[in-house]
Order: structure tokens, then C-alpha cells, then sequence
């Protein structure tokens, strides 16, 4: 059974249509990532999945823990690094203080962040704020991760450090659903690639399948990227 | 008059000045949260009661809002109370018209609050009650700390309204000797402690926005 389900969902904003009956799955140890222009309903088909919207039809099933990446952070600017990735797992999962602890400085070690964990995010750059932000998705030990542009912020520096970390967490198996604007990391690091396009999804399948899709659509799209 | 004489025959205002000053924060900053929740509700009628109550405590003079406070459980009820009441009217009327000002401030400091902050806090699992008390909160009053602190040093100052309904704080002991010295000595005095007592009220309140000054 897939670890996530998605069968026929819509959404409307007053009149405008953003889903139109949207279905997809998410097995587990899968990476999906999620294309299309902007305004095809690729964040609004994650808020709907992540409860942050609710839809107007259709069925979301899942069952277990996510986290979600924004693209703008969204860090607790009153909370030094170590209490924005501590905190919820301590107050809300009522986990062992010091079982959270260790977790964090694990998770901040290996987003490189070891020397970080009384920082504020003020005091660091956009790429360690996005790293802390995974760092905090990831204590809540999710059975799904979602990423919502989580580039898009950063310049193509930092959005180099922030793949390389996403690139790791494919490797671990992390069960990822990724909306991105990165081409080349969706082609190299996605197992499965969804094209959205004005509320639906146009083309569907493998990295392969999708970059070779006959799709006017796909094809146009694509050709931005690489003309 | 001699001049400890006077300071001696103030004291016991500047004691009731300073009882004003305290009770009516004590109130007014928590009907203030519970007024800015009301004038921000999803439930219109609500909403609507508090702009209208907003709008008249800011929109009438706090002296005049003072002696109805005083009068109105005589004039409209009937009801005569004792002279105590003379001091619960002023921090009656005090609290009201402050946390009216207050309200509108924390509105303003919680409406500032990117709305990302409230999705995270969703996300990681925080219930409505904590996200805002550990997540908006905070935030919140880092942002209005330097118009509370305004309205703070305000009140100071307006204490001396409280001489319409004859307590015996400060100005109206003040006005008192200086009528009967035929002298301003103790209204000078009276200027003098209420500019003191802003001054230790901004420096406490500089304090606290440094200390809220270790993030941005």
C-alpha cells in the first residue's frame, strides 16, 4: 500500500480553479518531485496534502508524521537554532529531553550546523536557515518530507548547499515530495517526476519518461530550461 | 511654606499617584489582549462592539470618561456608593480607556506577524493556544514594546486627571497647597516628581527592549 494517497483532489480560490481532480501516490523510500510554472498549483496541491489549505474535493490519505520545508524558512526568529529544532518534539511528541537533544546535534551535524545551536537565525545566512529548517522537519522523525520551493529564496550558491543535503536524504531513502524549479536535481535525484500545468497533471513517470515526453506542453516548458 | 514642608504634604499624593499608575497597567495590559481578540474575532457582532467601544474611549476625553465613571451608578442607577468607591472609579475609568489604546497597539503587533510563523507552528504540531503564546507572542511584544512604552509614559502624566473626582493623588494635593501658599513651589515640586517618575519608567522600559534585542 502506498504511504500516501491522493485520489481526485480539487480546489477552487472564489473563482479561480487552482486543482482540478488531482491523483497521485508517494510509495515509501520514494522521491517525487513536483514541476510546472508558477501559479500551476504545485504549492497549493502541497498546503492542501500538508493541512495547510483544505480542499474542496477528494480524498488524502495518509497516515504517520510529515515535515514540511518552506521556501521562506518560516524559523522562529525568537528561538536560538537548538529550540526551533527542539522544541515540538519536546512539547508536542513528548519525547525524552535529552533523547531530543542528542537527535538535534546529530541532525545539526550533519547539516554541517555543529557550531550553530545557540545562534539565532538572524545571524545566519539563508542557506544554514534552510539547513536549520530541514534540521527541525527532520526531529520530528517524519515518515514524509515536503518540500515547498525550498531553493527558490537562495541564491545559486546556497541553493547548491541546500540540494547537496536534499541529494543526501534521497540517499538515506527519505520518502520525499519535493515542488521545485531545479530541473537538473529533479532529472538526477527524483525516482518519479510530476509536470503540473494550469491544475493538472500533464505528464507523469520517470525522470526519463518525463524529459523525453512528446507533451507540446512539457516540451515547452522544458525548452526554457534548456534553449 | 518651606520646602520639605511641602515635599512631606505631597508625599502621600505621589504614594496615590504611583497606586494609580500600577493598578491601571495590572488591568488594562490583559483587557487589552482580551479587547484585541474581540476586535479581531471571525464573529462580526463582536467585532463590531469592540471597534464601536475602541472608537469611543479614544474619541471622548478620559476626564469626561473619569466623572461618568464616578457619577453614572448615582445619576443612571440610583445606587449611592461609599467614598471608596471614589478610588475604584478612577482605576474603573483608567483601565477602560488604557486598554482601549492597548488593544488597538496589540492588533497592530499581531497582525505584523508573517503568517508563515502561524504555518510552521501547524505544521510541527503546536495547538492554536501554544502557537500563539510561544510563537506569536514573543514576536509580538518585541514589536509594540516601543509604543506601550509611549502610552506608558502618558499615563503617568494623566494620573493628574484624576483631580476632577478630588483624589488625593499628587496634582490635586499639589493645586491644594499651592491655592492655600498663594505660591507654585508644590506644583513645581509635583512637575518635578512626575518628570522623575518618566525617567525611571523609560529607562526601565529602554531596559526591557534591550534585552529583546538578542534577535531580529
Amino acid at each position: 500500500m502506498s504511504l500516501l494517497e491522493v485520489k481526485n483532489l480539487k480546489k477552487s480560490f472564489d473563482d479561480n480553479v487552482v486543482l482540478k481532480d488531482i491523483s497521485l501516490s508517494v510509495e515509501k523510500g520514494e522521491v517525487l518531485a513536483i514541476i510546472g510554472p508558477s501559479g500551476s498549483g504545485k504549492s497549493t496541491l502541497l498546503r492542501c496534502i500538508t493541512d495547510l489549505e483544505t480542499e474542496d474535493s477528494g480524498e488524502i490519505r495518509f497516515d504517520g508524521t510529515f515535515g514540511l520545508v518552506f521556501q521562506n524558512f518560516n524559523l522562529f526568529p525568537h528561538h536560538s537554532v537548538m529550540k526551533n529544532i527542539t522544541n515540538a518534539p519536546i512539547r508536542v511528541q513528548k519525547r525524552d529531553k535529552n533523547e531530543v537533544f542528542d537527535h538535534a546535534r546529530y541532525l545539526l551535524k550533519k547539516m554541517g550546523l555543529e557550531d550553530k545551536e545557540d545562534a539565532y537565525p538572524c545571524e545566519l545566512s539563508g542557506g544554514q536557515q534552510q539547513r536549520v529548517s530541514i534540521a527541525r522537519a527532520l526531529a520530528m522523525n517524519p515518515d514524509i518530507l515536503f518540500f515547498d520551493e525550498p531553493t527558490s529564496a537562495l541564491d545559486p550558491e546556497l541553493t547548491g548547499e541546500i540540494l547537496t543535503v536534499m541529494r543526501d536524504l534521497a540517499a538515506e531513502n527519505m520518502t520525499m515530495v519535493i515542488v521545485t524549479h531545479e530541473m537538473a536535481f529533479a532529472r538526477n535525484v527524483a525516482d518519479e517526476i510530476i509536470f503540473m500545468d494550469d491544475g493538472v497533471i500533464v505528464e507523469q513517470g520517470t525522470p526519463d519518461e518525463v524529459f523525453s515526453s512528446d507533451n507540446k506542453r512539457m516540451k515547452e516548458f522544458l525548452g526554457k530550461f534548456y534553449d | 511654606m518651606i520646602l520639605s514642608n511641602v515635599i512631606t504634604q505631597l508625599l502621600g499624593g505621589m504614594v496615590t499617584s504611583v497606586e494609580i499608575f500600577l493598578l491601571t497597567l495590572l488591568f488594562s495590559l490583559p483587557l487589552g489582549l482580551l479587547i484585541a481578540g474581540g476586535r479581531m474575532s471571525k464573529f462580526a457582532p463582536l467585532r463590531w462592539l469592540m471597534k464601536i467601544y475602541i472608537s469611543i474611549m479614544r474619541g471622548t476625553p478620559l476626564m469626561l470618561q473619569l466623572i461618568v465613571v464616578f457619577f453614572a451608578p448615582y445619576y443612571l442607577f440610583g445606587i449611592s456608593l461609599s467614598s471608596d468607591y471614589r478610588f475604584i472609579a478612577v482605576i474603573i475609568a483608567f483601565t477602560i480607556n488604557y486598554a482601549a489604546y492597548f488593544a488597538e497597539i496589540y492588533r497592530g503587533g499581531i497582525e505584523s506577524i508573517n503568517s508563515g510563523q502561524y504555518e510552521a507552528a501547524q505544521v510541527l504540531g503546536y495547538s492554536k493556544i501554544e502557537t500563539f503564546f510561544i510563537i506569536i507572542m514573543p514576536q509580538v511584544f518585541k514589536v509594540i514594546l516601543p509604543s506601550v512604552t509611549n502610552e506608558v509614559i502618558t499615563l503617568v502624566k494623566d494620573t493628574s486627571l484624576s483631580f476632577v473626582i478630588a483624589i488625593p493623588e499628587m496634582f490635586t494635593v499639589a493645586k491644594q497647597i499651592a491655592a492655600a501658599d498663594a505660591s507654585i513651589a508644590a506644583l513645581l515640586v509635583a512637575g518635578i516628581f512626575y518628570y522623575l517618575f518618566n525617567i525611571i519608567v523609560a529607562f526601565i522600559m529602554e531596559h526591557l527592549e534591550n534585552r529583546m534585542n538578542y534577535y531580529e
